[in-house]
C-alpha cells in the first residue's frame, strides 16, 4: 500500500503497487499493493485481490521500487505556497444575488 | 480479537514531559486525528506494536480460511458451495490486505510468514476451535464475522493509514460474510428438529469463544492504555463484548434459539444485558497452544508454505527467463 518499499528476502516475489480506474470513467487509482513475480501474474493477482465486486475496468501494475515520492520533510517547501493564495478558489470573490450564471 | 494481547512494549504511555520533542510531534498528531503514513517519523514502539497487532490480524485471516474451507467440499447445495467459496477467498483477500499494510512498516511478507511458522506470532484464539457440522459455518458467519466487524469498524478510524485504509476496503466486504451465516441458520431453524438441534449445539459451543475474540477484560489488559493512546485500539474490551452481546441475543431470540448462559438477562437500568463470568483459563490455554485444534492449524500453514515453495521459486526463474531474453532480443 505505498510508502517505504522494504528490500525484499532472498526468494520473495517483487512488490507491485496496484492502481484500479472504475467503471465510472475515473482516473485509475491506488487500491494497494501485492506480490507477484511478474506483469503477467500482477495484474492476473490483482485481478482476484482488487477486483472481486466489480470495482474496476482496467488495471495498472508499477514495480514499487519505481515509485518516487516526495519527502515528508518537503511537506511545508511543497504545499505551503499554495495556503496564502484563497484567491485560486471561486468563493473568494463574492457576488451579488442578483447576478446569476457566475 | 483478530489481534488478542498484542504487546506494546512499553511499560503504559509516557507523560507529555518525558517525551522527546519527535515524540512530542508524533502524538500531537495523532491527538489532531492526522493519520501516520509509512515515510512519517514514528516512535519504534509504535512501529512495532504496529507490526504485531497487523500480522495478528493477517494471519487470523489466512488461518481462518481453514476451518470453513474444510466444509466447501461438504456444502449442502451447489448455492452454498458457491457462496462458501467466495467468503474463503474474501478471507484470503483480507489477510493480503493486511500483509501489504503491514509491510509498509519495514517488514517483509516471508519475515511475517516465518514468525507465524516459527509461533512467534498468535492469531485469534476462535480459529482453534473445530468446524464440526455445517450448522457451525453458519454460526461462524453469525457470531465470528459480526464480533469482527464489531472491532474492524473503529478500526478505520485507526491512527496508521495503510492500516485504517485496509480495514475500509474489509469493512465493505465483510457484513456478506455475517448475513451469509445468518442465512444458513435461518434456514435450519426454519428445518426439521433435528436441523434446529443442529444449530442450537453450534451455538452452545461458538458462544462462549466468540465473546472471547473481544481479549481479557479492561482490568487485565496490561497494554490498552498504550494502544489507545496511539490510537491503534479506538474501543476497550469489554466496550465492545457489551455492544456485540447487546446486538447479538435479539438476533439469537428471531432464530427461536437459547443462549448457552444461564445468568444471561437484560438489566433496564443499564440498558445493557448482563451476562454470566467468562471461563478465562480457557481463553489463555487456547492462546498457549492447547485449544482443540492449534497443532491441526500451523501444521495446515506450514505444509501450504512448504508445499508452494516450488511454485514460487519456478515463477520467479520464468520471470527471470523472460527478462533475460527480452534484454538479449532488444
Amino acid at each position: 500500500m505505498s510508502g517505504a518499499a522494504t528490500e525484499a528476502t532472498a526468494g520473495e516475489w517483487p512488490l507491485w503497487e496496484i492502481f484500479i480506474r472504475s467503471q465510472h470513467g475515473l482516473a485509475h487509482k491506488h487500491v494497494g499493493s501485492l506480490h507477484a513475480p511478474d506483469v503477467t501474474l500482477a495484474i492476473r493477482n490483482a485481478r482476484d485481490v482488487y477486483t472481486r465486486r466489480n470495482e474496476g475496468v482496467s488495471i495498472w501494475a508499477v514495480r514499487s521500487v519505481d515509485v518516487h515520492a516526495s519527502a515528508p520533510g518537503d511537506r511545508e517547501t511543497l504545499f505551503d505556497p499554495a495556503n496564502d493564495k484563497i484567491y485560486r478558489h471561486p468563493t473568494f470573490f463574492p457576488m451579488p444575488d442578483e447576478v446569476k450564471h457566475l | 480479537m483478530y489481534a488478542q494481547l498484542v504487546d506494546t512494549g512499553t511499560g503504559g504511555p509516557k507523560d507529555i514531559a518525558h517525551m522527546t520533542p519527535d515524540e512530542q510531534a508524533f502524538q500531537a498528531r495523532v491527538d489532531a486525528n492526522v493519520k501516520i503514513e509509512p515515510t512519517d517519523w514514528m516512535p519504534d514502539a509504535y512501529r512495532r506494536t504496529l507490526v504485531r497487532q497487523i500480522q495478528q490480524h493477517a494471519h487470523s485471516e489466512i488461518v481462518g480460511m481453514l476451518p470453513e474451507g474444510n466444509w466447501i467440499g461438504r456444502a449442502p447445495t451447489l448455492a452454498r458451495k458457491a457462496i462458501l467459496m467466495a467468503k474463503v477467498q474474501d478471507e484470503g483477500g483480507h489477510g493480503l490486505y493486511l500483509y501489504a499494510a503491514a509491510e509498509t512498516l519495514r517488514v517483509t511478507r516471508d519475515q511475517l510468514i516465518e514468525d507465524l511458522h516459527a509461533g512467534k506470532v498468535r492469531y485469534s484464539s476462535i480459529f482453534n476451535y473445530p468446524t464440526l457440522t455445517w450448522a457451525d459455518i453458519g454460526t461462524v458467519g453469525w457470531l465470528v464475522d459480526g464480533a469482527a466487524i464489531m472491532n474492524q469498524i473503529p478500526l478505520c478510524r485507526c491512527s496508521y493509514g495503510p492500516y485504517a485504509r485496509a480495514m475500509v476496503r474489509i469493512c465493505k466486504e465483510e457484513s456478506f460474510h455475517q448475513r451469509q451465516g445468518f442465512d444458513i441458520l435461518m434456514s435450519l431453524c426454519k428445518g426439521t428438529a433435528e436441523q434446529k438441534a443442529m444449530a442450537q449445539d453450534a451455538l452452545d459451543r461458538w458462544w462462549w469463544p466468540s465473546l472471547m475474540m473481544f481479549g481479557p477484560p479492561d482490568a487485565e489488559s496490561v497494554h490498552s492504555a498504550q494502544s489507545a493512546r496511539w490510537k491503534i485500539k479506538l474501543l476497550s474490551n469489554d466496550e465492545l463484548r457489551q455492544r456485540f452481546v447487546d446486538q447479538t441475543v435479539p438476533q439469537a431470540e428471531y432464530l427461536g434459539l437459547r443462549m448457552p448462559d444461564p445468568d444471561l438477562a437484560w438489566n433496564e437500568a443499564t440498558g445493557h444485558y448482563d451476562f454470566g463470568a467468562i471461563d478465562w483459563s480457557e481463553f489463555h490455554a487456547v492462546l498457549k497452544g492447547n485449544g482443540p485444534c492449534n497443532q491441526e492449524r500451523l501444521r495446515a500453514r506450514v505444509k501450504a508454505w512448504d508445499d508452494g515453495r516450488w511454485v514460487r521459486d519456478a515463477a520467479l526463474a520464468h520471470a527471470a527467463k523472460q527478462a533475460r531474453r527480452a534484454a538479449t532480443a532488444s
